[in-house]
């Protein structure tokens, strides 16, 4: 289980982007998408990125399981001790252990992670995957693209694409995370 | 988020329970790293760990190296004897000249209590202290602990009975700080001019004698016995203390049979374990070996990560 | 001729029992009858709210010359003696040379009558180079000036040895001061042996190590006659032994320091060198043990142990660092604020008679008294004066204290020796 995170609602002014109803259909629609682009279920597996992407990793693998009639695998990565900003940071993440297939290798690795930003966490998942072993393919599923990449990574699955400017914050608050409803808000700086 | 904020680690006594179970919980993170295929990360990537010590140490040192290793930091081994150190420049004149050569971690091993304190209140450079004197070796402490909750799921209620020269080992006072503050109880065992009655002060049970606690205990931590000259005065000999504390066949039967049998090695077989018996299954030696490159690990990033800001 | 006269002061003097609003009259270098002041041109100091005292004498410190000046000289030591209040000091032979000859002793003497503001009385080594081993030449340091023989910061742990001592110095009428220590018992300790020890893993220096000695030394006294006095106590133990043995008249005297009273061997929990001497700090059931030793006359004497080291000397691992503080800047201060003004242990004309009369009287100094035609060494002392300790206005060349930053109440407001003023606040 991704560990809580503090209950703290996003500032007065945010705005609601996405509520509980439509983070589902999202999640819903991203199943089906995952399951048209790859055919051989047997060998796919979900990984979240700790915290809120092991959660979405798990609502879309059991609807992937829903809608084909078998069950798929949710894990998580920690990507935390990959991460190549440990000098710069204000608050180091707390490590999380890592839960993944007993063997990568000819397996599809579907990285899941709740907003994509400058690609770094992603970067870093992909090190942390290869470290593992080695999957026949990594793709990667957000809820929420929001733009300024600062590496050439993209996603192969995207929620909602939300054009942000740079001061502007996106917030993901989940029930299983954060003990909040189900909600996406984004705020002015 | 747990806020950890220390560049050091210097002392155990200073840490919260809290900051106890991060590392712990840090550590069960890193261990995973040893069980992948490529067994290293890269957050010590452009680092320089520096081993200084100046107390022998192969053990210590190559667990710190191996861990600074997987974390992609650069590692230099200094060794110098005190006696070099006390007859050319002060410990002072040698830590700046490190941090001087843009040092970030200096581990320290020294033979004087307050030694790793002295040199991380006068350096930006993180000191992790590999055992200072007689006082404390927290990362030991750390990984016994580390295994402790590993095998038995928890800390908290557990007997835990730490036997032999307690006066002059620094893994018995770590030992006891991380015991007593994740809520274990302690009993030292051991002759009673190696455990005085004054450790009671710190919270803990002192014996004198090893069958009254055989069948109460959760764990038995085995502390390296030695008999060098400066110990001659404090018991007859090895075979006396190997008669009077010595974990024997016998004395193993009797323990619970879930109870674990630590040892911080290098161990004395036949001295203060039975040779069969530190093989035996009960006995979890290696594991702490391998949690403490975990330990170890988890230390050095949660340090240097805290150096950062 | 200079002449000053202290007025209407509070004039305590232990050695003739006065404690009285009085006048003291200095004439040439001697205390005069104040009576004879009329008509004669004098220097007027008004002393109203302040005590009058004969000049302090601290018959313990360490001014490191010959051999250590970067530590401490006999110039820069006896500047911090009259910021202190002390018209007098006693210096301990273990310098480099060792005061075991009388040609260090006439040095020494030499080089205090150059460079020193305040009386410097030499005291010589027991044994040559303060090895223990064999007696240094006790008769010629004596013809050369010494008040005193003492191995202090060793000790003579050959019993026979010291009895020898204690005969022969008898010829001479010097008293014998020791460094109480048994080296098996000490050991390498470096602090207290105690739950602190236990705790921080440092090696211990038990009480007994100390008590053994003191025992030793009034079994000696006994059997030679000749007086010893036992250096800066610190254990509750000898503070006992030396209330039982000097009940039955036994020629023994102790002293006590001011850090042995004002710390404990808590405060060595942050490893901080400053709080390492020899005998070190003890327990707070000691602390008392000395007070009491003070309040019921077992302790009879003060000192300081002042004991400068270089900041590089101190700043460096716990057990590697010497043992030793300053004391002659902060020692008045402290005994004040906690004898006088905290604990209420004694009166202030008993706290005089501890640094006047009692060391005078062991060292046979005619001084320590406001005595009329007896030196006119004087210290005026505010004892109600508050103030903070700065280490960095210290007249040692050392920084090495612990009370840096503590706040005071009392202390020494002018040092008058042989009639002139050589310090004031």
């Amino acid at each position: 289980m991704p560990k809580q995170q503090n209950p703290t609602p996003p500032p007065p002014g945010a705005v609601l982007v996405l509520d509980a109803p439509a983070i589902d259909r999202i999640l819903r629609r991203i199943a089906h998408e995952i399951i048209e682009g790859n055919p051989d279920l047997d060998r796919l597996s979900l990984v979240g990125i700790p915290s809120r992407g092991v959660e979405i990793a798990r609502r879309i693998a059991a609807h992937i399981s829903q809608i084909a009639g078998r069950p798929i695998e949710a894990g998580a990565i920690d990507v935390s001790m990959h991460r190549d900003d440990l000098h710069i940071r204000q608050r180091l993440s707390v490590i999380e252990l890592s839960h993944l297939p007993e063997n990568l290798d000819e397996r599809t690795i579907v990285l899941v992670d709740d907003v994509l930003y400058s690609g770094r966490t992603c970067r870093a998942a992909m090190d942390a995957l290869a470290s593992f072993g080695r999957p026949a393919r990594i793709q990667y599923a957000v809820l929420i693209d929001r733009g300024h990449r600062e590496l050439p990574i993209r996603a192969d699955y995207v929620g909602k694409n939300i054009p942000t400017a740079p001061g502007e914050r996106v917030f993901v608050r989940l029930e299983a995370t954060d003990r909040q409803p189900d909600s996406v808000w984004i705020s002015k700086p | 988020m747990i806020a950890w904020n220390r560049k050091d680690l210097v002392a155990l006594e200073d840490l919260t329970p809290a900051e106890i179970n991060h590392i712990l919980d840090t550590a069960a993170a890193f261990k995973q790293v040893g069980t992948r295929d490529i067994k290293k990360v890269p957050s010590l990537r452009g680092q320089t760990l520096v081993n200084f010590f100046v107390e022998a140490s192969t053990r210590t040192r190559t667990s710190f190296e191996l861990a600074a290793v997987r974390l992609s930091a650069d590692v230099v081994n200094i060794s110098v004897s005190t006696s070099s150190l006390t007859k050319g420049e002060t410990l002072k004149d040698t830590a700046l000249n490190l941090q001087a050569l843009h040092s970030d971690i200096i581990v320290l091993r020294h033979s004087s209590a307050g030694a790793a304190k002295f040199l991380a209140e006068r350096l930006e450079a993180s000191v992790i202290n590999a055992g200072d004197g007689s006082h404390e070796h927290p990362t030991q402490a750390l990984l016994d602990t580390f295994t402790i909750r590993e095998k038995l799921g928890r800390v908290a209620g557990l007997h835990v009975a730490i036997i032999g020269d307690i006066l002059f080992s620094r893994v018995a006072r770590s030992n006891i700080h991380a015991l007593l503050k994740l809520g274990a109880r302690v009993t030292l065992v051991g002759p009673s001019t190696l455990v005085p009655r004054e450790f009671e002060r710190m919270g803990v049970a002192v014996t004198h004698r090893i069958d009254d606690v055989l069948e109460e205990v959760d764990v038995v931590n085995l502390l390296r016995i030695q008999h060098e000259r400066q110990r001659q005065e404090y018991f007859p000999s090895l075979g006396e203390y190997t008669a009077l504390f010595g974990l024997t066949k016998e004395r193993a039967a009797r323990l619970k049979p879930n109870a674990l049998i630590m040892h911080p090695g290098p161990i004395n077989r036949g001295v203060e374990i039975d040779s069969d018996i530190a093989d035996s299954g009960r006995s979890v030696i290696l594991d702490q070996v391998t949690n403490g490159l975990a330990v170890r690990m988890a230390v050095l990033y949660l340090c240097a990560g805290a150096r950062g800001k | 001729m200079i002449t000053t006269l202290l007025r209407n002061g509070r004039v305590i003097d232990p050695a003739n029992q006065r404690d009285e609003i009085a006048d003291v009259l200095l004439v040439d270098g001697r205390i005069a009858d104040p009576a004879t002041a009329h008509g004669k041109k004098f220097e007027e100091i008004d002393c109203t709210g302040l005590v009058v005292a004969p000049g302090l004498i601290d018959i313990h410190v360490h001014f490191r010359e010959p051999g250590q000046s970067a530590k401490e000289t006999i110039g820069s030591g006896a500047k911090a003696a009259a910021a202190g209040g002390f018209t007098s000091v006693v210096c301990m032979p273990n310098t480099s040379p060792a005061i075991d000859s009388a040609s260090v002793v006439g040095w020494v003497k030499d080089k205090a009558r150059a460079e020193a503001c305040v009386n410097v009385f030499p005291t010589g080594a027991i044994t040559k180079g303060i090895a223990g081993e064999e007696l240094a030449p006790i008769g010629a340091m004596f013809k050369a000036g010494i008040v005193a023989l003492t191995d202090d910061g060793r000790c003579v742990q050959n019993h026979e040895l010291m009895r020898r001592a204690l005969e022969y110095a008898r010829m001479f009428d010097l008293p014998i001061m020791d460094h109480c220590q048994d080296y098996n018992l000490v050991g390498k300790g470096v602090m207290h042996e105690g739950p602190t020890s236990a705790a921080l893993g440092l090696e211990g220096w038990p009480s007994v190590g100390e008590e053994i000695i003191v025992q030793r030394n009034a079994q000696l006294a006994e059997l030679t006659g000749t007086p010893v006095h036992c250096q800066h106590l610190s254990a509750a133990g000898s503070v006992r032994i030396l209330r039982r043995v000097r009940a039955r008249g036994i020629p023994i005297t102790g002293e006590v320091c001011p850090h042995h009273i004002a710390l404990t061997d808590e405060s060595v929990r942050a490893f901080d060198t400053n709080y390492k001497m020899n005998p070190p700090l003890r327990t707070a059931h000691d602390v008392d043990a000395l007070l009491e030793g003070i309040a019921d006359g077992t302790v009879t004497i003060l000192a300081s142990d002042h004991a400068p080291h270089c900041a590089f000397e101190k700043e460096v691992e716990f057990d590697m660092a010497p043992f030793g503080i300053l004391g002659l800047e902060t020692e008045l201060g402290l005994f004040l604020d906690i004898l006088i003004h905290k604990k209420k242990v004694i009166d202030l004309p008993r706290l005089i008679e501890l640094y006047t009369l009692n060391p005078a009287r062991l060292l046979k100094l005619d001084r320590g008294t406001l005595s009329v035609g007896a030196p006119a060494d004087v210290t005026l002392i505010n004892p109600g004066l508050e103030w903070t300790v700065d280490k960095e206005t210290s007249f040692s060349r050392s920084r090495n204290t612990p009370f840096h930053g503590w706040e005071l109440k009392g202390r020494a407001v002018r040092t008058i020796v042989a009639g002139k003023t050589v310090w004031a606040v």
